[in-house]
């Protein structure tokens, strides 16, 4: 195996969007099992520095394929399409102004304790970006629409982050 | 009589051989070693049949060192050189220590770590904690007769890099080759998982002497996987105490107490509150040294009122683990209870409340960890046979990451990432010209870098002159298995490379360590420089034992000449093992390393490619759905 073969490579697994979360978890504590630094307790400092590295990349590799968001940024990496953090692309206005409502009904609910009104944001939002990563997989796997599928992992960046405020805004509530 | 065993050259004696290793739980009021005898993890007792050793250290003018039941016995009799709870001292500066004044220690505040003056000389927590662990080590090496080749040791799964290096040095300062550090739920987990073929989703809830953690747990068959780990390092059963022990002052309304006073009325306050876990009130009687009498008495209602909020600050920590994991109270299958301050009605019933679920009670609180540890050392050790064994995937509990301008942290490695893990973040120089680069390594979630613990700081040098903006600093972090950090710093652009690692500050250096063992020789029963050349020599031993085991068996992929330069290695140390020269034998043992880096590489090649062989990426079959994180 190389070490520095795709996370894909590694797990055996197609390089594509939908995969089966079941074997990915198998065949990640496959490699655990093998590479995993409990194993090489006994070993020289070579063979343990090198399983050290090798579960690393286990860890990382994994890290990467389980969350549908990271494995969308990974497999645009990998097409040669950075999504990169930071990159300040400008997002179409509309969205812009749909993130803003969004925010002050978060706000809104936050401010009035509103505890129902959040739960129902959270599941609403959910509902969104379920669909959205129903597209995002036929662009990335189906139709290999690289640029539209960079678009929507940006879009979906947002959303993410706006599900862990609506989330952090109802532990704030029930930590009242 | 035994028959000697003669083995040929290059096999170790008996392949199935079983190797000497222990679980040892140092814990802030009591540690235990445990081990693993004909399969079954036992607890080793003292001459007396004690399971626990008081985690309480005596220092007498004449140097001499006592551990255990006699000092802890003695301890208002001579406070300041009777050292309780050290373990709440590691890793920690002056600042970090709760109720500092009521503690009857002599503190000499140290760059940080602080340090305790004793009749004795002074002691930094380290070299306190190294005494329990030596004196574990001897009952252990007098109860399995023989030497052992390593331990596993116990942490708090919520101790930081600071305290865990420190623990680590300690291990290294009482002569113990750690196998691993392993977090104190985890340990219990694996001794209840094991112990009752637990599959699902369990928390760990343990509250010690000091520190309370929370783990959640994925159990499956094999694989014991820390979904979220959290907690406070410093919050325990002491706090307890010290709030019967507030109440007390100001019931008794007693006059400014000596520190002998105080040692007197923090035993009678412990004494309550174990009491209290079986009757409904409890008496507190003492004749202090001015002649004051105490007697009061304690109902359960005083102590569930003064001490509800430490109860409540046990569930903060409960409900961000939860929300880490992605995970609600109802998904938790069980809640494993571990640490003699979970014996305490009070804390029972907040459990089973919260997660509305009766604790699980049936292991022993103040031995589960030492078992689970023992069990775990057992595995390390080579004790179990393939497919007999299990994988563990524990997490790092807290953020780990560097300063930026502002004094605002940038977090390079998040809290509860699967270890060993590795990320690296590039960085850029802010004025033109600039040759260095300060860089501070903090650990926390706070976004304030004062509100962080501090663990390094570093420069890096060299930087070629360039415009601001335009140089590339990669820092890589490392976690080991252990959770300790390593970091390191490189320019990019440049041909110039520059690196540096750094140990935490808080570490020891080997050189350190090397004086201290030198100290302690003056005192010391056995000979520490007699006993460090032996250690030296017998991982050399294991060294060789195991590149032989590994030429025998992946031979082929060595060349005749690779194969020649590492069987040259072999005999060089060799002939160093035989010689007392423990500069020789290192230098040896470097030597062997390099030439079998290569070899080791290929080695987990080959085992790797074993593991996956077969696969076909079209076995995977037709119709496969994207699925999202586990539930």
């Amino acid at each position: 195996m190389d070490f520095n073969a795709d996370h894909f490579t590694l797990f055996g697994l197609p390089r594509a969007f939908r995969i089966d979360a079941n074997t990915l978890d198998v065949r990640y504590r496959e490699l655990q099992a093998t590479v995993h630094p409990d194993r090489f307790a006994q070993a020289s400092d070579a063979e343990r520095r090198r399983s050290m590295q090798w579960a690393t990349k286990a860890n990382e590799a994994y890290q990467a394929l389980k969350k549908p968001l990271e494995r969308a940024k990974y497999l645009l990496h990998l097409a040669g399409h950075d999504v990169g953090a930071e990159n300040n692309t400008a997002m179409p206005v509309e969205f812009l102004m749909e993130q803003m409502e969004w925010r002050e009904g978060v706000a809104e609910a936050r401010a009035a304790g509103d505890h129902h009104e959040l739960e129902h944001l959270h599941h609403r939002l959910g509902e969104q970006m379920r669909a959205s990563y129903d597209e995002l997989a036929i662009l990335l796997d189906d139709s290999t629409d690289f640029a539209v599928a960079s678009d929507r992992v940006r879009r979906l960046m947002f959303l993410e982050k706006l599900l862990f405020e609506i989330d952090d805004a109802i532990v704030a509530l029930e930590e009242q | 009589m035994a028959l000697l065993q003669i083995a040929e050259p290059g096999q170790s004696a008996a392949p199935h051989e079983h190797k000497l290793a222990v679980g040892i739980d140092l814990g802030t009021t009591n540690s235990l070693v445990a081990t693993v005898r004909s399969g079954l993890a036992v607890v080793l007792n003292d001459e007396l049949g004690r399971s626990l050793l008081p985690s309480v250290v005596r220092y007498d003018a004449d140097g001499s060192v006592q551990v255990g039941f006699e000092p802890q016995k003695r301890q208002a009799q001579d406070p300041k050189n009777t050292i309780a709870s050290v373990k709440r001292f590691m890793g920690r500066g002056r600042h970090d220590i709760a109720h500092l004044e009521s503690i009857p220690y002599d503190f000499v505040d140290a760059p940080g770590m602080v340090k305790l003056r004793t009749v004795a000389g002074v002691k930094s927590p380290i070299e306190v904690s190294a005494e329990i662990l030596k004196a574990l080590r001897v009952r252990a090496e007098a109860a399995l007769a023989g030497e052992l080749v390593g331990a596993v040791i116990t942490v708090p799964a919520y101790f930081d890099d600071a305290q865990r290096q420190a623990t680590k040095d300690a291990a290294k300062l009482a002569g113990i080759n750690v196998l691993r550090l392993l977090n104190e739920p985890t340990a219990a987990a694996i001794a209840y998982g094991l112990d009752n073929a637990a599959e699902g989703v369990y928390a760990v809830y343990d509250l010690g002497g000091g520190t309370f953690d929370i783990s959640i747990l994925l159990l499956s068959k094999g694989v014991f996987e820390v979904l979220a780990a959290g907690g406070d390092s410093a919050l325990g059963g002491d706090d307890f105490d010290h709030r019967i022990f507030c109440w007390i002052l100001e019931e008794a309304k007693v006059s400014p107490l000596s520190s002998g006073d105080s040692r007197l009325l923090l035993t009678r306050a412990r004494e309550a509150k174990e009491y209290l876990t079986y009757h409904a009130e409890a008496p507190i009687t003492a004749r202090l040294s001015t002649g004051e009498l105490v007697d009061l008495t304690l109902t359960t209602e005083i102590f569930n009122e003064i001490t509800q909020t430490l109860v409540m600050k046990t569930i903060q920590p409960v409900k961000k683990a939860l929300r880490d994991a992605g995970l609600s109270a109802s998904d938790i299958k069980g809640v494993v209870m571990v640490g003699g301050a979970t014996r305490m009605p009070q804390i029972q019933r907040a459990v089973g409340e919260y997660f509305r679920r009766e604790p699980l009670n049936n292991l022993d609180p103040d031995k589960v960890v030492a078992i689970g540890a023992a069990t775990q050392a057992n595995l390390l050790a080579g004790n179990r046979a393939a497919g007999d064994d299990w994988l563990l995937l524990d997490v790092i509990p807290l953020s780990l990451g560097l300063e930026t301008m502002g004094g605002i942290v940038e977090k390079v490695i998040p809290r509860n990432s699967t270890i060993p893990s590795a990320r690296a973040q590039e960085f850029t120089t802010f004025k033109d010209g600039q040759t260095a680069m300060a860089i501070h390594v903090v650990q926390g979630e706070r976004e304030l870098v004062s509100d962080c613990r501090s663990l390094a700081r570093f420069e890096l040098r060299g930087i070629p002159p360039m415009v601001a903006g335009a140089a590339r600093i990669r820092v890589t972090f490392q976690v080991d298995a252990d959770g300790l950090l390593a970091v390191s710093a490189r320019e990019m652009t440049s041909g110039v490379e520059a690196s540096v690692t750094v140990k935490p500050s808080y570490g020891l250096s080997d050189d350190e360590i090397a004086s201290m063992l030198k100290d302690s020789m003056a005192h010391a029963k056995d000979d520490a420089f007699m006993r460090a050349l032996r250690e030296t020599q017998v991982e050399a031993e294991r060294l060789i034992e195991a590149v032989q085991a590994a030429m025998s068996q992946d031979g082929e992929l060595l060349s005749d000449d690779e194969r020649g330069r590492v069987e040259r290695a072999i005999t060089k140390l060799q002939a160093a093992v035989a010689g007392d020269n423990r500069r020789h034998l290192t230098l040896a043992m470097d030597d062997l390393e390099a030439e079998t880096k290569e070899f080791a590489a290929r080695r987990m090649d080959k085992s790797i490619k074993k593991a996956l062989a077969g696969r076909r990426v079209d076995e995977l079959g037709n119709g496969l759905e994207a699925k999202g994180e586990r539930a």
